[in-house]
C-alpha cells in the first residue's frame, strides 16, 4: 500500500502547472481554453501550498490558498468580459485571429 | 495591531469606493468632478504618505519605510499627471466615463500594497490589485477592436505572469517555510544552504516581476498593447506600474533574497543588456510613436535593471533616481503624444509630428527637451539618470553592462533625434488643433522638472540614498 506523500502532490502539481503553461502557448484554437489554462495553472498552485501547509503544519499556505481562490474568481470574471468585448468588435475568438497589432 | 502604518492605503480604498458612488448616484455626468476628486484623493494620500510613521504591521505583511514612501510618492505623482492628461483625451474621443478615474485610483492602491509589502501574499495581492483595473484599462476603448485586442493579450500575458509567481512563491514558502520578508531573509541566510527549491521559486518570481516591467525576455507584449490600448492608458502604463514592479523587484531582492545575490545577478544582468540592446535596435524601424516609445521603455528599464545588478547603496539609488526622471520624461512625451490631434481625430504616426515646431513651438520645444534628456544629453536630466546608473556599474566592475549601456544608448539616440528632426524640419501638414489645458499643465511640470534637475539634484540624490540605505536595512 503505497503513502501518500508531499512528494506526490508535488509532482501533481508540477503536472497541472506545465499543463496549464503548455494550454496557453500550444493552444491555436480558442481564447477560452486559454482563461481554463490559466485556472489550471492557479489550482496547481493552491493544491502545492495546501500540501505544503499540511507538510509544514503551519496554516499560512491554506490562508494564501484562500486569497488565490477569491482573486481567481475576480480575474476570470475580467477575463471573460475581455473575452466577451472583443468577440463582439471581432466576431470571433479564434486565438490565430488574435494579431492585428503587430510589426 | 499597527493598523496606521496602513494608514494612506485606508484613506485612498475609502476615497475610493466614496468616489465610485459619488460617479454612480447623481444622474447626471460626472466624469469630470470625480477625476477630480481622485487626483485631490491622490494628493491627501501624498501628504498622508508623508507623515507616515515607519515600522511594520499587519503581523509582518506591511512595512512602511523611506522606501516605500519615495516610491509611492512616485506612483501618486504618475497616477495624478496621466489622468490629468487623459480627461481631456477621453472627452474628444468619446471615452468619457467616471470609470476611469476610479480604475487608476483602484490600480494605484495596488502599487501601494505592492510597494509596501513585505509578505508574498501581501505582494500577491497588490500585485492583483494592480493588474485587474489594468487589464479594463487596456480594454477601455470596447467598440474599438485594436483597444480590444491590448485587453484580451495584456490580459493572457498577465494571467500567466500572475501564475508563475504564484508557483514561485508556493516553492519558496514549502521549501523556506515561510511567506514573510524578514523570516525568509533569516532563514536564508543559515548556515546550512539554500535548498534547490528555493532557487527556483526565486526564478519563477523574477521572471513574473520581469514580466511586469516589460524586461527582455519578457517584454513581448509591450509593443501590442502599448499601441492598441487608447493612449492616456499607454501614457499610465509606462509609468505608474513600471515604480512599483521595479519597487517590488528591488524590495524582494535587495531585501529577503540578498543572501542568494550570486543565483539572481547573473538573471538581472542578462535581462538588463537584452532590454538595452532590444530597446535600441528594435525601436528604430517603428513608424508608430506609441510602438517606439514602447521599445524606448523597454531600453530605459534595461538601465534600471543595470542599477540593480550591480546593487549595493550606489546602485540602487542609481535605480531609484533613474525611475524618477523616467516617469517625468516620459509622462511629459505622452502628453504630446495625447495632444497630437489632426482633423478631429487622434494620429499616432512618427510622421503627424511633422510641422509641429512652427505649429506650436512651446509643444515642440518641451518634446525636443524629452528626446534630448532621453538620449542622455546633458544637461538634462536623462543624462544625470543614466550617470548614475553607469557610474557605480564601472565602479563595481561591471564593465559589459556598462559600455553595453553606453553604446544603446548612443543607437537610440538615432530614433529619439529623428522625432526632433521631423518635427523641426518636416513640411507641416493640414488640420492641426491646439493643445488642451490639461497637457500644458503636465507639459510644463515635467519639462521644467526634466530641464533645470542639474541645478537641484540634492533634495531627490538625498532621498533616494536615504531609501536605498533603509532597504540595505
Amino acid at each position: 500500500m503505497l503513502a501518500v506523500g508531499l512528494a506526490h502532490y508535488l509532482v501533481v502539481g508540477a503536472i497541472l502547472f506545465v499543463l496549464g503553461v503548455f494550454g496557453i502557448f500550444m493552444n491555436r484554437k480558442n481564447v477560452i481554453v486559454i482563461l481554463m489554462s490559466v485556472e489550471l495553472i492557479l489550482l496547481s498552485v493552491n493544491l502545492n501550498l495546501v500540501a505544503f501547509s499540511a507538510q509544514l503544519g503551519d496554516l499560512a499556505g491554506q490562508v494564501f490558498a484562500m486569497f488565490i481562490l477569491t482573486v481567481a474568481a475576480a480575474e476570470a470574471a475580467i477575463g471573460l468580459a475581455i473575452v466577451v468585448i472583443y468577440f463582439r468588435n471581432r466576431g470571433t475568438i479564434e486565438v490565430e485571429d488574435v494579431s492585428t497589432l503587430k510589426g | 495591531m499597527n493598523w496606521q502604518i496602513a494608514l494612506p492605503e485606508i484613506v485612498l480604498a475609502l476615497a475610493g469606493c466614496a468616489i465610485l458612488l459619488i460617479g454612480v448616484v447623481p444622474r447626471r455626468d460626472m466624469t469630470f468632478p470625480v477625476a477630480m476628486a481622485t487626483i485631490g484623493a491622490f494628493l491627501v494620500t501624498g501628504v498622508l504618505v508623508l507623515m507616515q510613521p515607519e515600522g511594520t504591521g499587519f503581523g509582518g505583511q506591511y512595512v512602511s519605510d523611506s522606501f516605500s514612501s519615495f516610491m509611492k510618492i512616485l506612483a501618486l505623482a504618475a497616477g495624478s499627471l496621466s489622468l490629468l492628461v487623459a480627461l481631456d483625451w477621453n472627452e474628444k474621443e468619446g471615452l468619457s466615463r467616471f470609470e476611469f478615474p476610479v480604475l487608476a485610483l483602484f490600480a494605484t492602491l495596488g502599487m501601494m500594497v505592492m510597494i509596501s509589502a513585505n509578505d508574498l501574499m501581501s505582494l500577491y495581492l497588490g500585485l492583483e490589485l494592480l493588474s485587474l483595473p489594468l487589464y479594463v484599462l487596456a480594454g477601455f476603448d470596447r467598440d474599438n477592436p485594436r483597444s480590444a485586442e491590448a485587453g484580451l493579450k495584456y490580459f493572457v500575458l498577465g494571467a500567466l505572469s500572475s501564475g508563475l509567481l504564484l508557483y514561485g512563491a508556493s516553492l519558496v514558502y514549502g521549501f523556506a517555510g515561510t511567506t514573510n520578508f524578514d523570516r525568509l531573509a533569516d532563514a536564508l541566510s543559515a548556515e546550512a544552504g539554500v535548498s534547490a527549491g528555493v532557487v527556483v521559486g526565486i526564478v519563477f518570481i523574477i521572471a513574473a516581476l520581469a514580466f511586469k516591467i516589460a524586461a527582455v525576455p519578457f517584454h513581448m507584449w509591450t509593443p501590442d498593447v502599448y499601441e492598441g490600448a487608447p493612449t492616456p492608458v499607454t501614457a499610465f502604463f509606462s509609468a505608474a506600474p513600471k515604480v512599483a514592479g521595479v519597487a517590488l523587484l528591488v524590495r524582494v531582492l535587495a531585501g529577503p533574497f540578498s543572501e542568494l545575490s550570486d543565483q539572481w545577478q547573473q538573471i538581472i544582468v542578462l535581462a538588463s543588456l537584452g532590454s538595452m540592446v532590444l530597446g535600441a535596435f528594435a525601436a528604430i524601424g517603428q513608424s508608430n510613436i506609441k510602438r517606439l516609445m514602447a521599445y524606448s521603455s523597454i531600453g530605459h528599464v534595461g538601465f534600471v535593471l543595470m542599477g540593480l545588478a550591480v546593487g549595493g547603496e550606489s546602485g540602487l539609488r542609481g535605480v531609484l533616481v533613474y525611475i524618477s526622471i523616467y516617469i517625468a520624461m516620459n509622462l511629459g512625451a505622452f502628453a504630446v503624444l495625447i495632444a497630437m490631434r489632426r482633423n478631429g481625430r487622434a494620429v499616432e504616426g512618427v510622421e503627424d509630428l511633422a510641422g509641429l515646431g512652427r505649429n506650436d513651438s512651446m509643444m515642440a520645444l518641451c518634446m525636443a527637451i524629452f528626446m534630448f534628456s532621453m538620449a542622455g544629453i546633458p544637461p538634462l536630466a536623462g543624462f544625470f539618470a543614466k550617470l548614475y546608473v553607469l557610474l557605480p556599474a564601472v565602479e563595481q566592475g561591471f564593465w559589459v553592462l556598462a559600455t553595453v549601456g553606453v553604446i544603446s544608448s548612443v543607437v537610440s539616440a538615432y530614433y529619439y533625434l529623428r522625432i526632433v528632426k521631423v518635427m523641426y524640419f518636416d513640411a507641416p501638414q493640414p488640420g492641426f488643433e491646439q493643445r488642451a489645458g490639461g497637457v500644458t499643465v503636465v507639459l510644463g511640470a515635467t519639462a521644467l522638472f526634466t530641464t533645470l534637475f542639474f541645478l537641484f539634484p540634492a533634495p531627490i540624490l538625498a532621498a533616494a540614498r536615504q531609501a536605498a540605505l533603509a532597504l540595505m536595512g
